[in-house]
């Protein structure tokens, strides 16, 4: 029962920086000083097994960080992550890595583009060794092939030979072939067609059903993400704004950024509902606001929200970190 | 493996084998290139006379001019040297170890370039500091300073009787080790662009360590510009060869090149027998040239810019 109520992947108060600094000659001749851009600051959240979390967020604001630091691809500055419960910087913890995988953002770019596509999807089976032969190895990947809805014959073909979301399909097979728990989604459908962007969802949510998936899905867009996710985490400049159950994220955002987001979505029933734009700019990264990151842009931004952080607050299923909120004024 | 029908069908329906068909001049190229490295490869078989077999020369043959000439003998058709050896023969024999050594010190430039660049590229930092300076270095020197400066090192430091019967080589390190700087620079170039791209990441995360990254996924993406470099380098490095012999510090007379072949030829030059260094200078620009020519079509085939 424990096992099951703990979440799988639980990330404590992680930050991660970049060092955008000038490069050493140019520093020392110009007198400029180091510079380090904080791309994901002090982000808490947990992702329960089974559930897919969606993450959303305009560009730039450390979505795709996240995903990376889950992953390793990235090491965390601060803070850590757990999976499973063990964290995954102790030593002997890479084991653990087996059990998660990613899908990006691009699928031109993450095939490589000189290899056949069943050395694509065999590549995670023979790194883990996870087939006795090359025979079981060839079975698996046709296995595989079918169940993202593509052929086995495909398998000989490179991956230029396939179109946008049939590379997607292979981007998907080769995350699966690992036999992973969880998996984090990097945009995966946000290079795709609208069309093929709805296809490319069902199977993951299939797949997600038949196998018992855990899903991180990093998105910029609020449509895709009412379909797949079961909670939602709202990031602003490297901060998460606001976590909340979807159902309840879309009906009645807590965060003025959140509100401001779902203003800004088409209403697609003519219910002549005023749509208000996205106001502002995301400030610069390197020189974030004091206070709450988002006041510059916040209708209701006083005193304390430009001078004080604000801090999680648990409202029912949800955490948001706003003054406003936490004020009872909005 | 069964070879689909539609096989030679695809291969000329490339675009590669497109663009070939319809350049005359690389036609051309190719054709030459080909009997160059046919005439090379099987020279001890198909040379009229073995010019290295001393029982079978004859000095009454000596300075015999082309057969066409007057005083011809038939028997030599681009007459004969000083010491009655045939020229065909030997410049058949000469095209053999040039070819030789320049393809050697091409694949030996590329080894260490390819290596040093996707090292550089890859893993960054200091290590692609320190060797991207050296290389810089490297440059500020003419290739034929690095050679000579090489083959004088290798001639002080080996005893004399062994020298000639490791001056293949060394003539192949030291060519090979003046031109590994482009080859390194640009798998660096690439390399740098390849490791950021998501399918290095991808590999990244199903747990590959970094040389097989840079083994099997960076590789074959940086090898492209690296077969256009190779080819026209075969020019260069044949050149550099001649170049060395020509000088002295290369090949003895007893493995003749072409640059041996020519230097030898140069002292007669002056006193009428211009056969002798005339014609191992003809075939070494018409390897040189159509090797060049193949290269640069290769490298205008293979640049999507320029089609």
């Amino acid at each position: 029962m424990d096992r099951d109520n703990r979440p799988l992947l639980r990330m404590l108060e992680v930050s991660r920086d970049f060092d955008v600094s000038r490069p050493w000659l140019n520093r020392v001749l110009e007198g400029a000083p180091r510079q380090l851009l904080r791309a994901v600051d002090g982000v808490s959240l947990a992702v329960k097994r089974g559930e897919t979390l969606a993450l959303v967020g305009e560009s730039g604001c450390g979505k795709s960080t996240v995903a990376r630091l889950i992953v390793g691809l990235y090491a965390t500055s601060q803070g850590r992550i757990e999976f499973d419960g063990i964290d995954l910087a102790a030593p002997g913890a890479s084991a653990l890595r087996r059990r998660m995988q990613m899908i990006f953002q691009d699928p031109y770019a993450s095939l490589n583009p000189r290899w056949r596509v069943r050395d694509i999807v065999a590549e995670p089976i023979r790194v883990l060794k996870l087939a006795a032969s090359e025979h079981e190895v060839g079975a698996r990947v046709a296995e595989l092939l079918r169940q993202v809805g593509l052929v086995a014959e495909d398998g000989e073909k490179y991956p230029h030979e396939f179109s946008g979301g049939q590379r997607q399909r292979i981007s998907i097979a080769r995350a699966l072939s690992g036999n992973p728990e969880f998996l984090v989604c990097d945009e995966p459908t946000s290079a795709l067609d609208v069309s093929v962007q709805a296809q490319i969802l069902n199977l993951m949510t299939d797949l997600q059903q038949r196998l018992g998936l855990t899903y991180l899905f990093i998105s910029h867009n609020l449509a895709v993400v009412s379909h797949i996710a079961d909670r939602v985490g709202v990031m602003y400049l490297g901060r998460l704004v606001e976590l909340a159950d979807a159902e309840e994220l879309f009906v009645r955002p807590l965060h003025p950024y959140t509100r401001m987001l779902l203003d800004a979505i088409p209403d697609l029933e003519m219910s002549g509902k005023a749509r208000t734009p996205v106001a502002g700019e995301v400030p610069n990264p390197l020189d974030p606001p004091a206070g709450c990151a988002f006041h510059p842009r916040c209708l209701h931004a006083n005193a304390r929200c430009r001078s004080e952080r604000p801090q999680a607050l648990v409202r029912g299923e949800a955490v948001v970190a706003c003054h406003a909120v936490e004020e009872r004024r909005i | 493996m069964a070879v689909a029908p539609g096989w030679w069908r695809r291969a000329w329906d490339h675009d590669l084998a497109w663009s070939f068909r319809r350049s005359p001049v690389t036609i051309v190229a190719a054709a030459l290139t080909l009997a160059c490295v046919g005439g090379a490869a099987f020279a001890p078989w198909i040379a009229p006379h073995d010019p290295f077999d001393l029982a079978r020369l004859s000095l009454n043959d000596a300075f015999s001019p082309p057969a066409w000439a007057s005083g011809g003998n038939a028997r030599y058709l681009l007459g004969t040297d000083d010491q009655g050896r045939d020229v065909l023969s030997t410049i058949l024999h000469g095209a053999r170890i040039s070819l030789g050594v320049g393809l050697a010190a091409v694949a030996f430039s590329a080894l260490l370039g390819v290596s040093l660049g996707l090292l550089s590229g890859y893993v960054g930092g200091r290590l692609d500091a320190f060797i991207m300076r050296v290389a810089d270095i490297q440059l500020s020197f003419p290739a034929i300073l690095i050679a000579l400066l090489v083959d004088g090192v290798a001639r002080v430091a080996l005893p004399r009787e062994t020298h000639d019967s490791i001056a293949i080589p060394v003539l192949i390190f030291s060519i090979g080790i003046s031109g590994w700087v482009q080859y390194a620079r640009t798998v660096r170039g690439s390399t740098l662009v390849e490791k950021n791209r998501e399918y290095v990441q991808a590999a990244r995360v199903i747990g590959r360590g970094r040389f097989a990254i840079m083994l099997h996924h960076v590789l074959p993406n940086v090898m492209g510009p690296v077969l256009v470099i190779g080819t026209i380098h075969v020019g260069t490095a044949i050149i550099t060869e001649a170049t060395l012999s020509f000088l002295g510090v290369g090949l003895p007379p007893t493995q003749p090149s072409l640059g041996t072949l020519i230097r030898v030829g140069n002292d007669f030059l002056f006193s009428g027998e211009w056969w002798i260094t005339v014609f191992p200078g003809l075939a070494l620009i018409v390897l040189v040239l159509s090797v060049n020519l193949l290269g640069d079509w290769l490298r205008d085939a293979l640049n999507p810019k320029l089609r």
